[in-house]
């Protein structure tokens, strides 16, 4: 086994940790804090993927914007419920049946494809991923409609946020 | 070398993980806590499939960019409508709210 297998398995690890521990803590701002931890082991993930300019998105615009949203969204409603009675559904056994079986199907359908087991080919040396991302998300040849319609879906989803959240009084 | 199958069954898992958060929890914040697992599996499946196929090609990051941006407006309007319902019903409970059920 080779340090980056191993490296893998620990990032692994730690990552489904605190994905399970997001899913299952009772306080929900700890919640919160243990998706900062399940993201963080995410980006680690990238940059052992070599995308490391999606490795430093993940750290700006998850933890750094997402997270904290759901830290002050926690706040502001968490006069209900604190930490009293269940916080879980009655029949949370169909689900944990759902997610294992989710789970399962989609190990075994990827197990039957030819290129389950490849390995990566080593990157062409002077290969820059950043410049190429951004003539691609640039370029009309590549996805430049795209990124615009992103942006487009940014413009909307920020008037809809606030009008949906605005305080007539 | 970590082969492809390794980060396919890491995301899977990841990805169970965030349904079974969106099915079980009663908090409606809570649920889009488990929304947010199952786009990061998804990502982490596009930047493999990246990093596994053609390189050169840089679809896959294009597309976890793209997600990137779609996650984020998703939850500012999700988060949005959650604290204008606590507004206006004083709940977060997913069950409880029920206004377009008769």
């Amino acid at each position: 086994m080779t340090a980056q297998q191993i490296i893998f398995l620990i990032v692994a690890l730690y990552t489904l940790g605190s994905a399970l521990m997001v899913v299952t803590t009772r306080n929900l701002v700890h919640a919160a804090l243990w998706l900062v931890s399940t993201l963080f082991g995410v980006a680690v993930a990238y940059a052992l993927l070599n995308a490391n300019f999606i490795a430093v998105v993940q750290v700006v615009v998850y933890i750094g914007a997402i997270a904290i949203l759901f830290i002050f969204a926690v706040m502001l409603t968490r006069k209900d419920m604190r930490d009293a009675g269940p916080q879980m559904n009655s029949n949370w056994w169909a689900g944990a049946l759902v997610a294992v079986l989710v789970f399962g199907g989609l190990t075994s359908l990827l197990s039957g494809w030819s290129g389950f087991q490849n390995t990566a080919a080593a990157l062409p040396s002077g290969f820059d991923a950043i410049s190429l991302l951004g003539e691609s998300l640039t370029s009309p040849e590549a996805f430049v409609l795209p990124f615009e319609v992103a942006s487009v879906l940014l413009l909307a989803a920020l008037v809809g946020a606030v009008y949906v959240a605005f305080n007539k009084k | 070398m970590v082969p492809l199958s390794w980060y396919l069954i890491f995301a899977a898992a990841l990805f169970s993980i965030g349904l079974f958060g969106v099915l079980v929890r009663r908090n409606a914040i809570a649920i889009l806590l488990g929304v947010e697992l199952m786009l990061n599996a998804v990502n982490i499946n596009l930047v493999a499939f990246w990093r596994y196929g053609e390189a050169l090609a840089m679809t896959g990051q294009v597309f976890a960019v793209i997600v990137f941006a779609v996650a984020a407006a998703e939850v500012s309007v999700g988060l949005a409508l959650v604290i204008s319902v606590y507004r206006r019903r004083n709940t977060v409970v997913a069950d409880e709210l029920d206004m377009l059920k008769w």
